[in-house]
């Protein structure tokens, strides 16, 4: 049908169909381009920008940005490398992440960002925000500190529960997830078994009564890298 | 719950055709009757217009005018930009808040009176000012701030406050403002009379195409800031599919230190709205929106009224100029203080009822902006242009001004020089000559194009004002001796903190980082070291943000910086003990302290 497009990606060639993005021609190669709020069953939302790369030397995000013909995109780049550890220090500082005992510890995106980027200490200052939880749901928990507005929840529950439970409100550093009720999650029709609630890349949004079920070890992100499902396409 | 609240929502939704999409409409009309946008009132527009309650606190939270939290029937915003406070808003801000015995932020015991700042107002010429309600009052001192509040408490409306009116249309009877347009120097374009009609009649006895071609041939490009060429705009809309097509002004100017699309709405509206009609005709759309920020709401009902005017004489409506086929109209969308709306793509999320986000790129606005179709978005001095090309001829406009940036400019001058005001002058001036025609030869800063823009010092005072050196949406602040350019940086700062949107994450951390980073600079207690941290975080924001807005947020450290450096150098300090100056061991133990009700024996 369609002609397919080829680009390149740091000096490899790389195919797409047209209507493709970058981030999904790349996935299809093998070449692993980090990112955040971008997920495989959601459109594109392009708002933690860890995914940018320079496209002919203008910086994109490969999630939003489609795949053309004869493009050079650069990712895995020293500069790029250390404008994505700045981006995912900054969504460290700006929230309170407490990682030894958060229950998304090693199956958490943001914490395996961090590893895989070599994040230990981050170099900005805290912020010490004082956020709500909402734990009104029996089986759903809210934890707004550990929140990085990635807006997958917004999405999932718009778009794959057809719910509309979650929406921003606010803007600036003041932006934060609502609920679509006066206060609570428990006053909407928020259910366990959305596909909102699994689909969190940090631990602002878990289930209650499974933390901790999988022990150190045997999580996510214990023995390889974050993006190494990806990588492992190489050549496949 | 307030009395008749389900009821009034509810016409009021109706009154709209409870079309979601006009949900700006919708929750400014509550705000009004209710000074607030209540939970309850939410749940009923979201019932009228079947969308969901969260979607409308978006909304209600997304801008500085609206508001969930009941506010006082009067509300005073004193704005607080740097020109502003460079005038005195700050003893301004002091009266209204002594008189009214209220701080900022709060509302009189009697649920009266709401004191606000507010960022730019678009009256840097006439500073400080405030907006009462709708009502504009310029040029105020601490005592007049007084006199007011006074008033205001003893229940006189605020547009009895409107003494001693401006010049021209300022005076009209639908206008009634005290604002003056301090119009310095006119030019060929925009400042000149424009007879009714005439280019429009000049456009439809053209081809579509030919009305692009002569837009092309002038070079006209954008006026708003970025610059982009508005012909080859004009022509990517016309080309695309879509059912329908838009015409868009973007009258939202926010940037602070620019007020010359303010003079434009009153002083030349009709040619405005002859460009947009003409830009109708050329891309073939039905439907133009006028995007007025809430600041120039006062414009409001003049607007209306040029609108129906045009009308009445076929230069909008059916079969304008007797052209068979050639139907456009032009309604006026209030905005209601968000900076970030000046950005196209976030501007037609606001058109659409939506939160002011900027929308991802591609697709563009001319293949998919508003409702998803084929749009044109475009400055309201832009489209002056557009006019005047059609009745002057692209070739006389293209000679005019400098190659890569024909015809001429509008700027907005204000700060520290003997005439603040509006400017038009050719591109390709000297920033110097600009300096001497405004009466400021002893400006030690100049800041080009707003914050966004760049700072500049008298090294850079014989580059010129164009696109391809000096650009400038029209914004330019002048600083004079005395005058501390961390200062100034760090109220920009504080401006893009306060109007990010919050979507992207450099953008909304970064800047709040690169503030801190700066202000340590200015307490002493920086190291050399924190240079490079502003210098590297800047880029990161600019890199690697969504939007315009955060691409350029950054500008006022990384100009300062590259432009003023030996400012931030003078500030710099040494450790001598080794521990980072910007550690105070004693504040960081005095919580833990407070709790064990002692003090640390280390410490």
């Amino acid at each position: 049908m369609s002609d397919k497009i080829t680009f390149m990606i740091d000096g490899v060639e790389v195919q797409a169909q047209p209507g493709q993005t970058i981030m999904v021609a790349a996935d299809a190669a093998g070449i692993y381009i980090p990112r955040l709020c971008a997920h495989k069953d959601l459109a594109p939302f392009g708002s933690c920008r860890v995914c940018t790369v320079l496209v002919n030397g203008r910086p994109q995000s490969a999630c939003t940005q489609p795949a053309a013909e004869g493009i050079m995109v650069e990712n895995n780049t020293k500069k790029m490398t250390k404008m994505r550890a700045n981006l995912i220090e900054m969504l460290l500082v700006e929230g309170n992440h407490y990682c030894p005992y958060c229950e998304k510890s090693g199956n958490c995106e943001l914490q395996a960002l961090a590893y895989r980027f070599g994040v230990m200490v981050p170099k900005y200052p805290f912020m010490f925000p004082n956020r709500d939880v909402d734990a009104s749901h029996p089986d759903i928990l809210i934890d707004r500190n550990r929140c990085v507005l990635c807006a997958r929840c917004v999405r999932a529950s718009r778009d794959l529960d057809g719910k509309n439970v979650f929406q921003f409100v606010g803007r600036g550093p003041e932006k934060r997830v609502e609920v679509n009720a006066n206060a609570r999650l428990a006053d909407t029709n928020a259910d366990v078994t959305d596909k909102a609630v699994d689909i969190c890349p940090v631990g602002a949004l878990l289930r209650k009564r499974v933390g901790f079920e999988v022990p150190i070890g045997k999580r996510l992100y214990d023995s390889k890298p974050i993006g190494s499902d990806i990588e492992a396409q190489k050549g496949a | 719950m307030i009395d008749n609240l389900e009821a009034t929502v509810k016409s009021i939704c109706q009154e709209c055709g409870n079309d979601r999409g006009r949900m700006m409409d919708i929750v400014r009309a509550v705000q009004q009757q209710f000074a607030c946008v209540p939970g309850e009132a939410m749940d009923i527009i979201a019932r009228e217009v079947k969308t969901h309650r969260v979607e409308v606190a978006g909304v209600v939270s997304f801008y500085a005018f609206l508001s969930s939290r009941q506010k006082g029937k009067v509300i005073i915003r004193v704005c607080n930009d740097i020109i502003d406070m460079m005038n005195g808003a700050d003893r301004v801000i002091a009266a209204f808040s002594e008189e009214l015995g209220i701080a900022v932020g709060e509302t009189t015991a009697d649920g009266k009176i709401t004191l606000e700042t507010t960022p730019c107002i678009g009256m840097c010429d006439q500073a400080p000012a405030a907006m009462i309600n709708d009502v504009i009052i310029t040029y105020l001192s601490s005592d007049q701030a007084r006199e007011i509040a006074s008033k205001l408490k003893k229940d006189i409306e605020p547009q009895k406050l409107v003494q001693k009116l401006g010049d021209g249309n300022n005076a009209h009877e639908l206008v009634q403002t005290v604002v003056h347009n301090n119009i310095r120097k006119k030019g060929p374009v925009v400042f000149a009379e424009l007879p009714q009609g005439m280019a429009l009649k000049r456009a439809v006895a053209m081809h579509p195409a030919e009305v692009i071609r002569d837009v092309k041939t002038a070079r006209l490009r954008g006026r708003g800031g970025a610059g982009f060429p508005t012909g080859m705009k004009w022509e990517f809309t016309r080309g695309a599919n879509g059912p329908e097509r838009f015409v868009i002004c973007n009258a939202d100017e926010g940037e602070p230190g620019t007020f010359k699309d303010r003079v434009i709405l009153t002083e030349y509206p009709d040619m405005l709205f002859e460009g947009m009609a003409i830009a109708g005709y050329a891309i073939g759309a039905e439907t133009g929106i006028l995007y007025l920020r809430a600041e120039y709401a006062y414009l409001r009902a003049f607007m209306e009224d040029v609108l129906q005017k045009r009308r009445d004489k076929n230069l909008l409506g059916n079969n304008i100029c007797g052209k068979d086929g050639f139907n456009f109209d032009i309604r006026i969308q209030m905005g209601a203080g968000a900076y970030i709306c000046g950005e196209e793509t976030a501007l037609i999320s606001s058109c659409e009822g939506l939160r002011g986000d900027p929308k991802n790129r591609p697709p563009f606005p001319a293949q998919k902006g508003y409702k998803a179709s084929p749009t044109t978005v475009n400055n309201v001095e832009t489209f002056c242009c557009v006019a005047r090309i059609l009745d002057k001829g692209p070739g006389w406009f293209a000679e005019m001004g400098s190659t890569g940036s024909s015809g001429t400019k509008l700027l907005s001058i204000s700060g520290d020089c003997k005439r603040p005001g509006v400017y038009e002058v050719p591109f390709g001036i000297k920033l110097r000559e600009v300096l001497e025609m405004v009466g400021a030869k002893d400006a030690i800063a100049v800041q080009m194009g707003g914050p966004s823009g760049q700072m500049v010092g008298p090294t850079d005072y014989d580059r010129t004002i164009c696109y391809d050196d000096l650009a400038t949406g029209g914004s330019v602040m002048v600083f004079g001796p005395g005058r501390d350019v961390l200062e100034v940086a760090d109220k920009f700062m504080d401006f893009f903190v306060e109007e990010s949107c919050g979507y992207c994450t450099p953008c909304r951390v970064g800047n709040v980082l690169l503030q801190q980073g700066l202000q340590k600079v200015m307490v002493g207690k920086a190291e050399a070291a924190d240079l490079d941290y502003l210098q590297e975080l800047g880029e990161t924001i600019k890199t690697t943000s969504r939007c315009g807005l955060g691409q350029t947020s950054a500008n006022p450290v990384l100009s300062t910086l590259k432009n003023f450096r030996s400012v931030y150098e003078s500030k710099l300090q040494t450790s001598t003990d080794g521990m980072k100056l910007s550690f105070d061991i004693k504040a960081a133990v005095s919580q833990a302290a407070g709790l064990a009700e002692r003090d640390s024996v280390h410490f």
